[in-house]
């Protein structure tokens, strides 16, 4: 019997798969429990206005309308991050967005509950609005949105004299691109139920992907010991990241609840949705960066300006991934990053899907495609001569273990004969390229602390059943099934004998949460860690029961048997019960705490990652000259998953990036127009339908990460980074122009090609960043491999 | 005021017929699910934009956000619950199961009614038709390729005529 894996890297059926294509799949919005409310939030029309006065009298006064509640009901401030406790679950003095959420009613059904939210009267004085980067930073546009200055705020770091590097290369080159901020755009609105009982007991069913952040914030505001609340996330219907914050509907049906000892179910409209965002920061970025002639970086400064939206959510750390994984994608000696993240009166920004890298990454890579242009290198080899190491420090300290970009640089280009095909591409067809990296997990904790960041339970029964629990949640990027193939392999049995429990803070042990890309590391780092715990005490009691040592016994099939003599064993059930019936319960948990490699400065939490995943991408573009339309027949991308743990659901992530990918190149964006959204529906949002989906070609490079659970890498996020700027790439590929602006629509498009035939500079973008007072630079030593060459 | 009379409605869903008494503007969607406990039926926006909602109403691809139940008394309305067979799924749904054409799963129930709607009348269609019959259901998660791929493995498997060309 071999050593060789049975159920990791198998394309297998995930346990939830059945559930979800029967329909029986309960999301947050399915659940109808006896004598359930319904909730409504009563939301601000203006996008900054101080609220003057609330009267409630006539909403109470509807029959059927059993609580209404304002901000003095929950005056407890919240944010996601410890330094951003700046939200309300109901806002109290002001409100800072058109959505922000003012007042919120229970009743009997929810075409009451409707009327009592319009019978509600609030008096608003409306002030000056900021809605842009531009307007943030004006002088004397009256009041802040926040204390005395739109500045949420701003970061300055220097890694080595950058400027000596560049001014003192054989070339260098400065850009200024744009990206506008897009939404999640999940197809599950947000939902959540709670539940108060009359033992005390507050229980809140959500659909979030960050169950253990809603706890706290739930303990913080409604001011109870967490121990008497219960947080269970539902499954996802799409996250994305959208759903990786606290929100005002979880803390208000839950408060709801214990005002009215009835269950409360809050669903947001699609509307609502839209509102509630934490989506993709509009970025503006400016990149000036050194070459030897050979196309070698000498140094690189980058500067961002993040369009923040009212309130704080996970700003501060997206402001930093702005500037943080530029150095694990190229070899940079030379480092600056100045960042600022401005208030402005939209709903908040977060993270969306690669969370404050996209941004960044469509400037680097555009950037260099021009660099490779001017220097008379192809834009696959300018890559290959500016790549990190594998088991390498970035000069920001960032530590490198497996890196697999040569290898997904060299299969996209091959198999799309990139460098071919680009030159002998048809009229208005082109080909463009892009790489990237990203990490799996964050290394350091949103709230800092010394705890594991996943924990796994498992317990063995009789029957030879395992029971796995974790405070993992599927968001339909199946971290069930990693969960239990990862516990199925270790321990030698089925995915079916594997019941998973998972996210339910009563239950289950923590899982920080489905964001950051970091379930499979994590999670599978700490299932392996618990089944592992539980196969060493089966294998003691069978080693007994076989007269051998326990490290001669294997796993595998759902039975124990010595290794050179597979004959001689028994069912894994056997193991069991002479386990049990020696030491009784059989159980074991695991735990993933990752390793401490922030580098020696403020802001070194942000980018740090037990592995990064790297990818490649090439694209193919049609363009029509006419209507500036944009079309994406083919993309090819590679992906360094370190290992595949399920290739086709590795696959399945690649291609959801893709299309996403696609979707925020050309057509996605949040835009607003006197305050208002301008189109809060899906309809007008307009995101990619089956018609666009183009031909995807997928490759998998395994690198076998050494710290990843069985080699394992993320795969959620990262593919997503490259395929927007290799978008613009094949649009100048195709045509010639150059549309350094997110999205690319055909208004820009045609705006560029007009531009080319006068003659101008065939280019849409903006040409100038505001004027800004970053703070003084933080000059970091850098690590010694980059001081002693 | 919301009118609150409620009517009696009397609907045939999976084949089985339902007595209910409703106010008459609550719609098919909200029907299926706080009536009957249809909840494979999923709200996505209300104003049929996503096709979430999606169900088939003799046969054809309906949206039950838009739907009054009250319109629909004489129709035989299928949901995802009615798919499988007893316990045996239906050729699409282990399709998607076993090529993860589900991910998410929110838009599955009426992708896959969607897909059984164009296999009902065109058992062998090509990419071009799945695309287009499946156009205005939105997902988020997948790309569609996969569901494309699930589609296609299904009908192979249901029919023994190969896909057609252009159809």
């Amino acid at each position: 019997m071999s050593d060789e894996l049975s159920i990791v890297g198998q394309s297998l059926v995930k346990p939830d798969a059945m559930g979800k294509v029967s329909g029986q799949t309960k999301f947050a919005d399915d659940l109808m429990l006896p004598r359930m409310l319904f909730g409504r939030l009563l939301r601000s029309p203006y996008p900054h206005a101080r609220i003057r006065r609330i009267d409630t009298s006539k909403a109470t006064a509807i029959p059927g309308v059993l609580a209404v509640l304002t901000g003095e009901d929950l005056p407890v401030k919240f944010g996601i991050l410890p330094v951003s406790q700046d939200e309300e679950a109901l806002a109290r003095e002001k409100v800072r967005y058109v959505g922000d959420p003012v007042a919120a009613v229970a009743a009997t059904d929810e075409w009451i509950a409707d009327e009592a939210i319009d019978r509600i009267e609030v008096e608003f004085e409306e002030l000056p609005r900021y809605m842009s980067l531009e307007e943030a930073l004006a002088d004397g546009g009256g009041e802040p949105i926040h204390g005395r200055t739109n500045v949420h705020k701003a970061v300055a770091l220097e890694f080595g004299d950058t400027e000596e590097a560049i001014s003192g290369a054989a070339h260098q080159r400065e850009d200024i691109v744009f990206f506008e901020g897009n939404t999640h755009l999940p197809m599950e609105q947000h939902a959540a139920v709670a539940q108060y009982g009359q033992d005390g007991r507050l229980t809140l069913w959500s659909s979030t992907q960050t169950p253990h952040y809603v706890h706290r914030a739930l303990g913080k505001v409604l001011e109870m010991p967490m121990s008497r609340i219960r947080v269970i996330a539902t499954p996802n219907g799409g996250g994305f990241g959208g759903k990786s914050d606290i929100f005002a509907h979880e803390l208000v049906a839950a408060k709801l609840a214990l005002v009215t000892g009835r269950p409360v179910k809050i669903t947001l409209t699609r509307e609502e949705v839209f509102y509630a965002h934490r989506g993709r920061h509009p970025v503006l970025m400016k990149v000036r960066t050194g070459f030897t002639k050979e196309g070698v970086i000498t140094g690189m400064q980058f500067q961002s300006f993040l369009d923040g939206g009212g309130y704080g959510s996970y700003g501060v750390a997206s402001t930093y991934y702005t500037g943080a994984l530029q150095t694990t994608t190229y070899a940079i000696p030379r480092y600056r990053f100045e960042g600022a993240r401005l208030f402005t009166n939209k709903p908040p920004c977060g993270p969306k899907r690669g969370h404050g890298t996209p941004q960044p990454r469509f400037a680097l890579e555009v950037h260099l495609d021009k660099v490779a242009e001017e220097l008379g290198i192809d834009p696959v080899n300018l890559r290959l001569r500016n790549l990190p190491e594998p088991d390498s420090r970035t000069v920001n300290w960032l530590r490198i273990t497996s890196c697999g970009l040569r290898a997904c640089i060299e299969k996209v280009a091959a198999e799309s004969r990139f460098l071919e095909q680009r030159r002998a591409m048809p009229a208005g067809r082109g080909l463009g390229f892009a790489v990237s990296s990203y990490l799996s997990g964050a290394g350091t904790a949103i709230y800092w602390n010394e705890m594991p960041h996943s924990e796994v339970q498992l317990k063995v029964d009789r029957g030879g059943g395992v029971a796995l629990l974790c405070g993992a949640i599927d968001i339909g990027q199946g971290s069930d099934h990693i969960l239990a193939a990862i516990a199925a392999e270790v321990l030698g049995v089925s995915l079916d004998d594997i019941q998973l429990t998972t996210a339910d803070t009563d239950l289950t042990p923590i899982d920080l949460g489905s964001y950051s890309s970091r379930v499979t590391f994590m999670a599978g780092n700490a299932a392996r860690a618990a089944a592992e715990k539980v196969r060493a005490i089966l294998f003691e009691a069978a080693a007994e029961a076989l007269q051998c040592d326990p490290d001669d016994l294997q796993a595998r099939d759902r039975r124990v048997f010595r290794r050179a003599r597979p004959e001689d064993g028994m069912t894994f059930a056997q193991a069991v019960v002479a386990a049990e019936a020696k030491r009784g319960v059989v159980a074991a948990s695991g735990s993933y705490t990752p390793p401490r490699i922030a580098g020696p400065y403020k802001g070194s939490g942000v980018g740090p990652s037990p592995a990064y995943s790297y990818s490649a991408a090439v694209v193919e573009v049609d363009c029509d000259a006419r209507t500036g339309e944009v079309r994406v027949p083919q993309v090819w991308i590679a992906h360094d998953i370190g290992r595949a743990i399920n290739p086709m659901l590795v696959v399945g992530q690649v291609e959801g990036s893709v299309y996403m990918a696609l979707g925020e190149a050309l057509m996605e964006e949040q835009t607003f127009r006197l305050g208002l959204h301008k189109f809060p529906s899906m309809l007008e949002y307009k995101s990619p339908t089956a018609l666009e989906a183009p031909v995807i070609h997928t490759y998998l490079v395994e690198t076998i990460d050494p710290e990843g659970p069985f080699g394992a890498k993320e795969a959620g996020q990262g593919p997503l980074l490259p395929v927007i700027p290799a978008v613009a790439n094949a649009v100048y590929n195709a045509i010639g122009v150059r549309i350094d602006e997110i999205p690319i629509t055909p208004d820009r498009v045609l705006k560029a090609l007009a531009e080319k035939a006068k003659g101008r500079l065939p280019r849409v973008g903006p040409r100038r960043v505001p004027a800004f007072a970053f703070p003084a630079l933080i000059q970091v030593e850098r690590p010694p491999e980059w001081t002693q060459s | 005021m919301p009118v609150t009379d409620k009517v009696p409605v009397h609907l045939l869903v999976n084949g089985e017929a339902y007595e209910v008494m409703v106010p008459p503007y609550k719609t098919l969607l909200e029907v299926l699910r706080e009536d009957l406990g249809l909840t494979g039926t999923k709200h996505g926006c209300e104003l049929g934009e996503c096709s979430m909602c999606g169900v088939l109403v003799d046969g054809k691809p309906y949206l039950s956000c838009l739907a009054m139940p009250l319109d629909l008394q004489q129709a035989e309305i299928s949901t995802v619950e009615g798919l499988a067979n007893g316990n045996e799924p239906h050729p699409l749904q282990r399709a998607f199961a076993e090529l993860g054409a589900a991910q998410c799963g929110y838009c599955t129930p009426a992708m896959l009614l969607t897909a059984k709607s164009l296999l009902d009348s065109n058992p062998r269609p090509s990419r071009e038709a799945i695309r287009q019959a499946l156009a205005g259901v939105l997902c988020r998660c997948t790309g569609y390729l996969k569901i494309f791929e699930a589609v296609e493995l299904a009908a192979a498997r249901s029919s023994t005529s190969p896909p057609a060309a252009h159809v």
